[in-house]
């Protein structure tokens, strides 16, 4: 059957890639299994938990829920896409910070949709934060030190986060 | 058991004619999906039956928000967020906008749109109630050519419809006469974020001093499929908003409803909770007085 597979062009994390995979095959499995990106994970596998939370053309979206050919010619931005140059993006450095990860399951996911709430309004209220955080669900935390930690980006602006970096290395 | 994507087949057409030629040629056979968010959970879970889909994502034809003094178009791939982004689409019939975010998550309403929470007919859909009170039409079409239907009368039962097979849901017309209407919309779920309806309750309605000019009332959850509360529009339209009134009102409410017992929540409760809703509702009515 793999002949016949058609081939999936797409850009993840700024890279062109091209797939033969089953149009009906979840992007998710497509970036785990075929891509080898395991940054995201598979909690629910039905929209409810964000643990497979990527971006696609600068929309938050759930992995488990886009058949891989929907993402035909679309940018896609995985967790491993978010550090660049060697530094890690704002919201990563705030969440070790601020103790926003434990047992790292939902980190990615909650990483992708703070990102995609600070990217469209970078100064969120902490009821903005619980609203673009509400498709993501955490086990461990308890949430409050994700919604500090996002809270904390908002408030810096990235830059004394980044700083904070160097003085502890 | 989990999906297997090697036994669904998923084309994408890529334009509106495209897809309208597929599914004229073989009426029946091929289930379009769009951003995926009711048919890829039935995928995952194994229990999608349909094994031939076509993709409507991506295509601009139904992906649009327009408005004429008289109505706004809204094209049936718009998305939730789409939706509450439109500013005068939000400050004009606000109703849309407040049960927009009502859809799952940001990465829900990214994806999911206003025609496939209709075509998917669930009798909790979260945006039917608001486009009821709104006097929603739909527009369908086919290669046969457009058709349009009042939205109450799309919804023919449980999960059924007026779409023909060969038909396509491609816009929604809302009428720009609501903005002076007094406008009402509470949902009831288990959480604030990513719950599905125990029952909503939407509203508008028009006085005159005291006199229930207009009034249209819609649920969620208190019928197989989303619909209109003709009963008990009825025992308020061209009254005077009094106690008695309300009383009469709740009581067809109570009769008209007909909720059953599900895993979210149980036909007693939605009854009780409904007609609750309709007396915050009327309440706020009497208490604000002449709209204005």
């Amino acid at each position: 059957m793999s002949a016949s597979l058609p081939t999936i062009h797409f850009t993840v994390n700024g890279k062109e890639c091209a797939v033969q995979a089953p149009p009906m095959k979840r992007l998710l499995d497509v970036l785990r299994e075929d891509l080898h990106l395991t940054g995201t994970k598979e909690g629910c596998g039905e929209g409810e938990c964000g643990s497979c939370s990527v971006r696609m053309n600068g929309e938050l979206v759930n992995s488990c829920l886009v058949p891989v050919l929907q993402s035909e010619g679309a940018e896609i931005q995985t967790v491993e896409g978010l550090a660049s140059n060697g530094k890690l993006h704002p919201v990563q450095q705030a969440f070790l910070d601020c103790g926003g990860a434990q047992c790292g399951i939902c980190t990615p996911g909650m990483l992708m949709a703070a990102v995609q709430l600070i990217e469209h309004n970078p100064h969120p209220s902490m009821a903005e934060i619980r609203e673009g955080l509400a498709g993501n669900l955490c086990r461990c935390t308890g949430f409050m030190r994700i919604f500090e930690s996002v809270l904390a980006v908002a408030t810096s602006a990235g830059e004394p986060v980044l700083e904070k970096v160097d003085h502890a290395r | 058991m989990r999906g297997n994507p090697h036994s669904h087949e998923l084309i994408a057409p890529g334009s509106l004619p495209a897809v309208l030629d597929l599914l004229a040629s073989a009426p029946g056979e091929w289930t379009p999906i769009a951003g995926g968010t009711e048919l890829m959970v039935a995928f995952a879970a194994g229990r999608l039956s349909a094994r031939k889909l076509v993709s409507l994502w991506g295509i601009p034809d139904l992906r649009f928000i327009q408005s004429t003094p008289e109505s706004f178009v809204i094209g049936a791939s718009t998305t939730f967020l789409d939706l509450r982004a439109h500013v005068s689409l939000a400050a004009e019939l606000p109703l849309i906008a407040k049960s927009s975010s009502w859809i799952g998550s940001v990465a829900n309403q990214s994806r999911a749109t206003i025609g496939g929470n209709l075509v998917n007919g669930s009798p909790a859909a979260d945006s039917s109630p608001a486009l009821l009170v709104y006097d929603a039409e739909i527009e369908m079409v086919s290669q046969r050519g457009r058709r349009r239907v009042p939205y109450r009368e799309f919804h023919t039962g449980y999960k059924r419809n007026v779409l023909a097979a060969d038909e396509l849901l491609f816009a929604i017309h809302l009428p720009r006469r609501f903005a002076h209407h007094r406008q009402y919309l509470r949902k009831v779920g288990t959480r604030r974020a990513m719950a599905i309806s125990k029952v909503a309750l939407a509203a508008t309605a028009l006085l005159e001093g005291n006199i229930v000019r207009e009034i249209r009332l819609a649920a969620a959850s208190l019928a197989p499929y989303p619909a209109r509360l003709y009963k008990t529009e009825t025992a308020l339209l061209g009254q005077r908003l009094t106690k008695e009134t309300a009383q009469a009102a709740l009581r067809a409410l109570l009769a008209e409803a007909q909720p059953i017992d599900d895993i979210r929540s149980t036909a007693e409760y939605r009854r009780r909770v409904g007609a609750n809703l309709l007396q915050e509702f009327l309440l706020e009515l009497s208490r604000e007085g002449a709209p204005k």
